[in-house]
């Protein structure tokens, strides 16, 4: 049975994580922004699981952990969104400069 | 009970005869300063009492009564009474608006005692602000009711605390008297106060002939100082905080005397200078009086500050600053420190410098005439008999220091020389009774610097303990006079200056007890025999005609290129004239206040009185004192007064030899040995002529003279009296030379503060201001723009992690 190489999974997991960075300086939209929060997240997760036969176990098990905290992430932020929305009637980024002075 | 387990121990002590252990020693001190924390205590219930019991939120006639003011004493019963009581100070309505009866406001029971304690207070400062001088103005009217405990437990505890020292003192007089000679030195120690590095400072108590002998005047005249208070201050609303202050100095000064080290002292000196401060400014609602409490404060920094020096100085050379171990070290040969060398000099001139601004010495003798703004036996207690002395009590004890430094030696007793004339000059002009009395005891300090500058230290320390009973006789005499003046003035409501001796005239009629004891003590410090001060000052001017003929230590001594018999035989004649000089002001003021007619005024005559005992008995026993505290020292070849003297003759010689031991050593190491001088009638007779004298001179030129009230009569005619009434105008030159050039550098230096420093401070200030305003545009608000930013600075750590 042919392995898949390790660069090849490497090689996604930098596509994948270049793709959600890209998607977070461009886009506007908070949901997509943190869709491409979750890509990169998910690309981290691929590095991990690629590289665990290498580097041992502990990668797989720090997988659960970002998985765990990706959901509870989701979670709060697409609250958060859901009251911005309530408020602003609108999810563009471009509205939402309350963290400046 | 222990107390008397402890005697009984000392007891066993004396019937063996040689050792010598210390009765409580530690309880000398600590009873004062329980009296102080209960006094103290009290004051703070006092204080709590008096003040303004404020109504509750929303009372509709708080404010009404506020805008009333002005017209309450008309209508007392429209506004409620003790809200005016407490805010009311100063205004000449207080005593109408104590009328409860009528009040339409119910007062309960305990709102109309603390009205009634608040009015007192309020009117006390009426009294002081309508007194013309001010000073020693004091309720004579009692407060309506029985007065409270917060007033009446402090004349238990005061002079209890006081006598129960004194008691002790005493005890432990005895077991040290009934010691051997070489046996008399105890030293209680109590925990390791300072260990730092070389430096071993332990708080411990040392008691030797001298430092019992100070505790036995401190806490003997104290007592009857303490006494007097009662009589004196009882109606003062302030009357438990007067107390509370009044045992704090007793017990800083008895550790200054008892201290076993320079350290241990330097607390007792610097907390009888806050007491001092505090009794000066006890009445601190008027600012002359804060003002003379400031002076003598800030005065005696400049005295500390010399302290401070010769305690480092002693510290650096000889290492260690226990009186025991300094003294050892000096006298042991190749110390390291010379004979008359520069560093001994100027370690005694340091210490002098501190005893110069706490016994009141030219250049730093100005703050205690000022002195005179605080109550009455204040001045007798710390600025005549105890803390004023204490100067002439560090240069005693630091004897082996000024026996090694002749030089600094001859400048103590030319200081003092000079204070003693200076000060007796200006007293010759002054008419408040009180000032007279504090330029007398400038110069009577000036006589102690003198003699224990010319290496008499037991004559200094003779004329300390006999100055100590007749001067605080004399205050204590002035302030019955003042209290029986100020009494008769106030229930006439005359404005006249309680304190001016234009005022008295004639007072021996209403206060017999007064005149004679004041009498007594008046015939004592001018000097004549067989009084106290006959003795003491005859011996310190004695003891200059000695050094003079070549028969002191310090006469082979030089000081700017003149010899010290030289520098003595000047003594000698500047003391003389003092002595007469003191002699006739002192005789001048009892003509003035006690001789002649009555100046005091028709009405107020017949409220002229003597005062309760607590007034008279302490000038009784000090009256008693200044007749017979001289005969403790007589020479025994004195053949008139052999009958009085106590066994061998010159007790106090005999008494304080161990402590003046190493002095005689160094002078026998260092001098060799001095022939006996000759004893010679013609100094006695001189000293007997010149208190005579001067007494005499002052009946035939003043006796005669009829003066005028102090609104009539003028303070001065002609030049000299007008330069000695203002005395020598020191204060001006003081104020021109120091306080305003002082005062200028301040007003520059605040200028270049706040025009400079504050400048450049407000610079970083205004700079990190425009950073954050020009910074703060980089903040877009885009939580795109802040991802970015991340990104890049982690691309760019990356990289550098990379390519490094």
């Amino acid at each position: 049975m042919n392995e898949i190489p390790l660069s090849y999974s490497l090689g996604l997991s930098a596509i994948l994580f270049g793709i959600g960075v890209a998607g977070v300086i461009v886009r506007r939209n908070a949901i997509v922004l943190f869709m491409c929060v979750e890509l990169m997240l998910n690309a981290v997760n691929l590095a991990f699981v690629a590289l665990s036969p290498y580097a041992g176990v502990e990668g797989q098990v720090f997988v659960f952990f970002v998985i765990a905290v990706a959901a509870a992430e989701a979670a709060v932020g697409l609250a958060i969104m859901i009251a911005v929305f309530r408020h602003r009637e609108s999810v563009d980024m471009k509205n939402f400069s309350l963290l400046r002075w | 009970m222990l107390l008397l387990q402890e005697a009984a121990h000392g007891a066993a002590a004396l019937a063996e005869g040689n050792g010598f252990t210390p009765v409580l020693p530690w309880l000398i001190v600590g009873l004062p300063l329980l009296g102080f924390v209960l006094n103290g205590l009290l004051s703070v219930m006092a204080a709590r009492r008096a003040l303004p019991t404020l109504p509750p939120v929303g009372d509709p006639y708080y404010d009404h009564a506020h805008d009333d003011h002005g017209h309450a004493a008309a209508a007392p019963s429209l506004a409620p009474a003790h809200v005016h009581a407490a805010v009311g100070a100063g205004e000449p309505s207080e005593q109408e608006s104590l009328d409860h009866g009528t009040d339409a406001h119910p007062v309960d029971r305990a709102a109309a005692r603390d009205e009634a304690h608040a009015v007192h207070d309020a009117h006390a400062v009426h009294d002081a602000s309508h007194d013309a001088h001010g000073h020693d103005a004091h309720d004579d009217h009692a407060p309506a009711g029985p007065k409270p405990f917060t007033h009446t437990l402090p004349s238990l505890i005061a002079p209890g605390v006081l006598i129960g020292s004194f008691v002790l003192a005493v005890l432990n007089f005895l077991a040290m008297k009934n010691a051997g000679e070489g046996a008399r030195l105890a030293i209680a120690e109590g925990w390791s106060w300072m260990p730092v590095g070389y430096l071993h400072v332990d708080a411990a108590l040392q008691l030797d002939p001298l430092s019992i002998l100070m505790t036995l005047i401190i806490t003997g005249v104290g007592s009857l100082i303490h006494v007097f208070s009662i009589g004196y201050m009882k109606e003062d609303p302030g009357y438990p905080r007067y107390m509370a202050y009044l045992n704090l100095f007793v017990f800083f000064m008895l550790m200054l005397v008892l201290g076993s080290s320079y350290p241990v002292m330097f607390v007792g000196w610097e907390g009888v200078g806050l007491c001092s401060y505090l009794l000066i400014g006890f009445w601190f609602r008027e600012k002359a009086n804060a003002d003379a409490g400031k002076k003598a404060f800030i005065v005696n920094r400049i005295g500390d500050f010399g302290f401070l020096v010769a305690m480092m100085l002693l510290f650096w050379n000889v290492g260690a600053l226990d009186f025991a171990t300094v003294n050892q070290s000096l006298l042991a040969r190749g110390s390291g420190i010379e004979f008359a060398g520069p560093v001994i000099t100027a370690i005694a001139l340091f210490f002098f410098l501190g005893a110069a601004g706490k016994s009141a010495q030219i250049p730093l003798y100005i703050w205690l005439p000022d002195a005179m703004a605080g109550p009455t036996p204040v001045s007798a207690l710390i600025h005549a008999a105890t803390m004023v002395t204490a100067g002439v009590y560090l240069v005693v004890r630091s004897s082996v220091i000024y026996t090694m430094a002749p030089a600094a030696s001859l400048v103590v007793a030319l200081v003092g020389a000079l204070t003693a004339i200076f000060a007796a000059s200006i007293g010759l002009k002054q008419w408040d009774i009180k000032k007279v009395l504090a330029y007398s005891t400038v110069s009577q300090l000036g006589f102690m610097f003198a003699a224990v500058g010319m290496g008499a230290y037991v004559a200094g320390v003779f004329h300390l303990m006999t100055h100590a009973f007749f001067k605080a006789c004399l205050f204590l005499g002035s302030g019955a006079v003042i209290h029986a003046m100020h009494h008769a003035l106030h229930s006439t409501h005359n404005p006249a200056d309680a304190q001016d001796m234009r005022n008295m005239g004639g007072l021996r009629k209403y206060l017999p007890v007064t005149f004679v004891t004041m009498g007594v003590s008046t015939l004592a410090i001018a000097g004549v025999p067989p009084f106290a001060g006959f003795f003491s000052k005859d011996e310190i001017i004695g003891a200059a005609w000695l050094g003079a003929e070549g028969s002191s230590h310090l006469s082979r001594a030089s000081l700017f290129g003149v010899s010290g018999a030289a520098w003595m035989g000047a003594i000698g004649v500047i003391l003389s004239i003092a002595a007469f000089m003191t002699a006739f002001y002192m005789g001048r003021m009892m003509l003035y206040t006690f001789f002649g007619d009555n100046r005091t005024g028709d009405q107020e005559r017949r409220h002229l009185h003597e005062g309760d005992w607590t007034l008279t008995l302490p000038l009784i026993v000090l009256g008693a004192l200044a007749v017979v505290g001289g005969f403790l020292n007589v020479e025994p070849h004195v053949p008139i007064v052999q009958l009085f003297n106590f066994g061998q003759g010159e007790a106090l010689h005999h008494w304080l030899h161990p402590v003046l031991a190493g002095s005689d050593d160094v002078i026998a190491q260092n001098v060799g040995r001095l022939e006996e001088p000759e004893h010679s009638w013609v100094p006695i007779g001189l000293a007997i002529a010149i208190g005579l004298g001067g007494l005499a001179l002052a009946a035939a030129m003043l006796g005669r003279r009829r003066l005028q009230t102090a609104d009539v009569q003028p303070a001065f005619q002609g030049g000299v009296e007008k330069t000695l009434y203002n005395k020598w105008y020191v204060d001006e030159l003081y104020d021109r030379v120091v306080v305003k050039p002082v005062g200028g550098l301040s007003r520059l230096f605040a200028r270049f503060d706040m025009g400079v420093l504050d400048w450049i401070v407000d610079l970083f200030g205004r700079l990190a201001q425009m950073f954050g305003i020009a910074f703060g545009r980089l903040q877009t608000g885009q939580v795109n723009t802040y991802a970015f930013v991340l990104i890049v600075g982690v691309l760019i750590v990356l990289g550098s992690f990379v390519a490094l």
